[in-house]
């Protein structure tokens, strides 16, 4: 129990250090954000508004007391305000995160459903018909970024096919079904991909484990076939796995962020992207604290599943 | 070998059999033409060295060899079922049932995400039928047999929390299960500590006699055989050379390679009489001749002390609280003293986790030490001194496949050391690997190549040739024969001697092997957790060892006699303890008694009581 | 990992589409082509002719010109940031693999703090702050995958000092710093170039994301895939526009990535990692 104990302190702890870099980064930008906010359009700001702007944002305080202020707004949920429309941070995010929460679960089942079996069936048959055009197939959805797929998905079926709409929202509790079908192309997009690479690693751990004495133990106490792949070749294959996953995890929330911007999703990433582009600081933070929290969040749970797969992890 | 009654278990019965592997120019002849019987209870050891077929015999009786890269032909029979007939679903049925196996390696045999109770139990239940919770009891109580302590709460646990040797009495509870009819076991205690050898070795003969098996015993170690086996069957590339009774064959082998074989495997005991070190008699294996060992001029000289080591401890941290405070230590080496002389081998034996390896990268200033200190020729050596006083010192180690880089060639890598001190010229450079690759038995030719090319045996020779290169008064050897086959050991500790002979090296030979050490040492320090438990001549440690510790451990070796074999009901089932200790770990203040000159034995602590 | 699609291939096309890739784009704005950012409004959206293989986009500049400038900085920008994150990564990989103690611990926890932001997030949170163009672009692609290379250096680092050669020559006396460059360095050369040409390919991709959603090459200089982006708004008049960066975009990365396996297959066969991020 105590390594599940400490993993939980070093997320905390990981989180604190985000909170603290995002909250310093506005210190390093050569020149003032709320200047940059201003100026966008060419012209110089006008000093009396920098200043009220200043004032709102409480960046004529102290260093120390912003931070505290900062750590205590976040303690209640409190992302601050936005620069643009002055409307709260926390309360649209709480809006949109459901919906990406949604895109990325989906994503993540689409390729582990597809990616752990085709890996497992692909290395217990090497050279054979469904190895090479898996692997072809893997390579190549591999290599197409998230943003094609998706923006290629839209040509074929709603173009050229008049299958679905381009993309959009519904919320689930108006229409379940269109909210589905709407959710299923973005998610596809992240899912093939991320699918390719387990494949590839399910398929490349399991060739791993196949030599492996264990599993001529295995094989010596002439357990059955399925036995054998299930509780001991599987089992040991999927460490490697998880790590993988867990890496890619980070590729995922950027995912999401393209493909919500392709098939105008309206999850967080609608939100940052025109908080980027408007230089709308406590937006941008905000999200990124979020989505970082909950890379920081998945990468625990996947710690936890790597714990529960290898006992050697356990101590 | 008669057809086995109902009543009585089968026996195996293989002949005309022929192997050959698939490679990409066709097929390769592995066993040619081997046939032998097993009588139920009774054992017969397949005994070769590297590449003489013995463990794809093994793998073959059970089916488990790749079937697609593999052409077998002639005749396995177990009783009267003919194996290599069998269908696939058959020979499922018959595996771990009817033949067990156990293998060499038990840190990697067992499955490391499922616990070791339910890896016995699934075999009972595969073949048995019976329910989870009559498989776990039944599971418990194998445990039980093979003396794994507190068997039913130790069920649950999963392998890394075993070790070595518990995990090789996993593996035979594993083949026991379902009471087979034969057990094959390759090179079962080959990775295991002597007096856990010991311990395996007494557990099989054991379990046979109560279950009336026949054993296949696959070894390169003729002490083995000669301890378990009624018959052997010797196997070179492939062929057999020898069969018959282990008596008769250790009386009078007519093989040449069997007289090789046997040769060059020391007995302990063999060397009583002599103070100096012997070499070993070498047989020709083509010709069956032998040259016979030279006897050796003394090369002590008592005046010279290359090497002085005081009061050495190391202790590394293994586990801290968060605030930084240690709450456990592993004590490496705990106050070891000792002193070479020119001309002198000391060895250093004991087994894993006494810290002689340790102690070796200590003298090389590879690790600094905790407390104490080490003097090579008169000077301390330091970390601002270990540079230079590397000239006096040098090091062989144990895996000559990983201690030569593989981006150098050979003549580099031999005169690596000179480039390091900037000594000699390019071509002076040359002159020299030329030199020491004929002084170790190479061809000078080979300085262009890489180390890759080369066998084991050969790597080993070139690193002897490297530690050379210096000119050092002292070699480390750090089990540098153990990992050779025993024909090529006798050749490379042969080479060890005479160059002791021409140039006076000082020898710290760091061993867990006791018939080699007898052979080669002058004097032999015992060690046990980090401890020097017994310091002497090597005469008097192997004639009269005194500690506990040491006379377990020169009982434990198989002597390669059969007719001297050993009473199995001495041995104790004890485990090799561990050198970590907790925090605040005091460590007791030893004592050292002189039984007859120069021979020093640790006081006995209460841990060796009863 | 073995028998990835490019084992199909003869083992060397990857690598001939690759020199072909970078030769063009090296002498780009040496080849006889058209100015990628000439407009020409009279023949917008015009099809494929002799002058424009594949036609004219939505302000009758040349599309293959454009794709051959776009993959030109593509690459510009992975390669720059490749470097730097190559040079700073492995040097803090290797220091922490060597050193071990506190700069270890340092460096480690340093790439952990990194490796929490999502690599297009670090991005986005960058443009927010410098704004974007390539001037920001470039050092913070190069902070994204500083982590990897240091991983790679520092696994690998610790897992060839603990061969027995490395103890060797450390026993003939060696310096620290000669065990380091003369021993342990070209030991370990092949996982990094295996890890730079990985970085090319992700940096690739990466780029084209942000570029994608207009904060990364700015317009008018030719970009995939901000070609892409505004290929969307005109996907039901001119889908070509689309399909053409697109394409491009798919084909570079796929040849990195074939290149890469087999760069792997040769350098570091025991090596069964995708990607270091």
């Amino acid at each position: 129990m105590f390594w599940f104990l400490r993993r939980g302190f070093a997320s905390l702890i990981m989180l604190w250090v985000i909170v603290t870099l995002v909250f310093m980064s506005i210190h390093f930008v050569p020149g003032d954000p709320v200047e940059l906010l201003l100026s966008q359009d060419g012209g110089s700001a006008d000093p009396a508004t920098v200043q009220m702007i200043r004032e709102d944002l409480g960046l004529n305080r102290p260093i120390v007391e912003q931070y505290v202020e900062k750590l205590k707004g976040l303690a209640s949920f409190d992302l601050g305000r936005s620069m643009v429309d002055d409307s709260s941070v926390s309360a649209e995010i709480a809006r949109r995160l459901p919906r990406t929460l949604e895109l990325i679960g989906l994503a993540a089942l689409i390729s582990l459903i597809i990616g752990i079996p085709a890996g497992i069936y692909a290395a217990l048959h090497t050279g054979r018909s469904f190895d090479r055009v898996a692997s072809y197939l893997a390579g190549f959805a591999q290599g197409i970024p998230v943003f094609v797929l998706g923006t290629l998905l839209i040509l074929v079926f709603s173009q050229m096919l008049k299958l679905t709409s381009a993309g959009g929202f519904v919320a689930f509790s108006q229409a379940p079904g269109k909210h589905m079908l709407l959710l299923l192309m973005p998610s596809f997009s992240i899912g093939i991909g991320l699918a390719a690479i387990v494949f590839r690693i399910t398929r490349a751990s399991t060739l791993e484990v196949l030599p492996l004495d264990y599993v001529r133990t295995a094989r010596a106490k002439g357990l059955g076939d399925r036995r054998i792949v299930l509780h001991h070749i599987l089992r040991n294959a999927l460490i490697p796995v998880i790590t993988i996953f867990a890496l890619q995890i980070g590729s995922l929330l950027g995912g999401t962020v393209l493909v919500e911007y392709v098939f105008n999703w309206p999850g967080l990433s609608g939100m940052l992207v025109s908080g980027v582009n408007a230089r709308d600081y406590p937006t941008v933070t905000g999200v990124i604290l979020v989505i970082s929290a909950l890379f920081i969040g998945l990468n625990f749970l996947v710690d936890v599943l790597y714990g529960l797969t290898d006992p050697r992890v356990r101590k | 070998m008669s057809i086995a009654e109902t009543t009585s278990k089968p026996g195996l019965s293989i002949s005309g059999l022929n192997i050959s592997f698939r490679n990409k120019d066709g097929w390769t002849s592995v066993v040619r033409n081997l046939g032998f019987d097993i009588a139920p209870g009774e054992t017969v050891a397949i005994v070769g060295e590297s590449g003489s077929g013995k463990s794809v015999t093994a793998l073959s009786v059970l089916g488990l060899l790749p079937q697609q890269a593999t052409r077998i032909e002639g005749s396995i029979r177990l009783g009267d079922k003919e194996l290599l007939s069998l269908s696939p679903k058959d020979l499922k049925a018959l595996r771990g049932n009817e033949i067990a196996m156990i293998f060499q390696e038990p840190m990697t045999s067992l499955n490391p995400t499922m616990c070791i109770g339910e890896q016995i139990a699934e075999s009972i239940i595969a073949h048995r039928g019976i329910s989870k919770a009559e498989a776990k009891l039944e599971a418990i109580r194998l445990m039980e047999k093979v003396h794994i302590p507190s068997a039913a709460r130790r069920y649950g646990e999963y392998p890394h929390q075993f070790s070595g040797g518990m995990r090789q009495r996993v593996m035979i509870a594993i083949a026991l299960a379902c009471k087979p009819a034969l057990l094959i076991a390759d090179e079962p205690t080959t990775a295991l500590d002597v007096t856990i050898q010991a311990q395996v070795l007494n557990l099989i003969k054991e379990l046979q006699e109560e279950e009336g098996m026949a054993v296949l015993f696959i070894t390169h170690d003729m002490g083995v055989v000669a301890e378990v086996a009624d018959r052997m069957v010797v196997m070179y590339r492939g062929d057999v050379v020898e069969e018959g009774t282990t008596t008769e064959i250790f009386a009078n082998a007519r093989h040449p390679y069997t007289k090789a074989l046997l040769s060059a495997v020391p007995q302990l005991g063999s060397m009583s009489g002599s103070n100096d070190p012997q070499p070993f008699a070498i047989y020709d294996i083509n010709t069956g001749l032998a040259t016979d060992a030279a006897v050796l001029k003394s090369t002590v000289d008592m005046s010279e002390i290359l090497l002085e080591v005081k009061d050495l401890s190391v202790r590394f941290p293994v586990q801290q609280t968060i605030f930084g405070k240690v709450t456990a230590r592993v004590h490496a080496v705990e106050n070891v003293s000792l002193t070479l002389a020119r001309g002198e081998t000391l060895a250093i034996v004991g087994e894993s986790g006494s810290g002689k390896s340790t102690t070796g990268k200590l003298v090389t200033g590879l690790l600094h030490p905790t407390a104490g200190k080490v003097e090579i020729c008169g000077k301390p050596m330091r970390s601002d001194t270990r540079q230079s006083l590397s000239r006096s010192v040098q090091m062989i180690f144990q895996d000559p496949f990983s201690s030569l880089n593989p981006r150098l060639t050979v003549g580099r890598a031999i005169t690596e050391p000179l480039r390091i001190h900037k000594l000699a010229t390019e071509t002076q450079r040359d002159e020299i690997a030329a030199s020491l690759l004929t002084r170790v038995g190479l061809s000078p030719n080979i300085a262009k190549r890489y180390p890759h090319e080369f066998s084991g045996g050969q790597r080993q020779r070139i690193c002897v040739a490297r530690t050379l290169a210096l000119k050092p008064s002292v070699i480390i050897a750090d089990e540098a024969v153990s990992a050779l086959d025993v024909s090529v050991k006798a050749q490379v500790v042969n080479l060890l001697l005479e160059l002791q002979q021409e140039m006076q090296l000082g020898f710290i030979f760091i061993s867990h092997d006791m018939a080699v050490v007898e052979r080669i040492s002058h004097r032999v320090a015992v060690m046990y957790l980090g401890e020097i438990v017994e310091i002497g001549p090597r005469a008097a440690i192997f004639s009269n060892p005194v500690h506990p510790y040491t006379r377990r451990l020169i009982e434990a070796v198989p002597v390669p006699d059969p007719s001297r074999r050993r009473d199995r009901h001495k041995i104790t089932d004890s485990e090799i303890r561990s050198p970590v200790r907790a925090g605040d770990y005091v460590v007791p203040t030893r004592t050292y008694r002189e039984v007859s000159p120069g021979h020093l034995v640790q006081e006995v602590g209460p841990e060796w009581a009863a | 990992m073995t028998g990835t699609f490019s084992k199909f291939k003869s083992d060397q096309i990857p690598a001939y589409l690759l020199a072909l890739l970078l030769i063009v784009s090296l002498l780009a704005p040496v080849l006889p082509l058209q100015d990628p950012l000439l407009m020409d409004t009279a023949s917008r959206f015009a099809g494929p002719s002799a002058q424009h293989l594949f036609g004219q986009d939505e302000f009758g500049r040349d599309i293959l010109v454009r794709l051959i400038f776009a993959i030109r900085n593509s690459l510009i920008v992975a390669f720059a940031a490749a470097v730097l994150a190559g040079i700073f990564g492995t040097a803090l990989g290797v220091l922490a693999g060597y050193s071990r103690g506190l700069t270890e611990m340092l460096a480690m926890r340093f790439i952990d703090i990194v490796l929490c932001f999502p690599p297009l997030l670090l991005a986005m949170l960058a443009v927010t702050l410098y704004g974007p163009g390539p001037v920001t672009l470039i050092p913070v692609l190069a902070i994204v995958f500083v982590p990897s290379f240091t991983r790679v250096a520092h696994a690998s680092v610790l897992s060839v000092r603990s061969q027995d050669y490395v103890e060797a020559v450390r026993s003939m006396g060696a310096s620290n710093a000669r065990v380091m460059f003369s021993t342990i360095l070209p030991n370990i050369a092949g996982p990094l170039i295996v890890q730079f040409s990985f970085t090319v390919a992700v940096t690739v991709v990466l780029e084209s994301g942000l570029s994608f959603l207009g904060l990364g090459v700015l317009p008018p200089a030719p970009s995939l895939g901000l070609m892409i982006g505004t290929g969307r708004a005109t996907l039901a008049q001119a889908p070509m526009l689309l399909v053409w960066p697109c394409a491009a975009l798919t084909a570079m990365i796929l040849i990195l990535n074939a290149f890469c396996d087999d760069l792997r297959d040769r350098l570091d066969p025991k090596s069964s990692k995708i990607r270091g991020q």
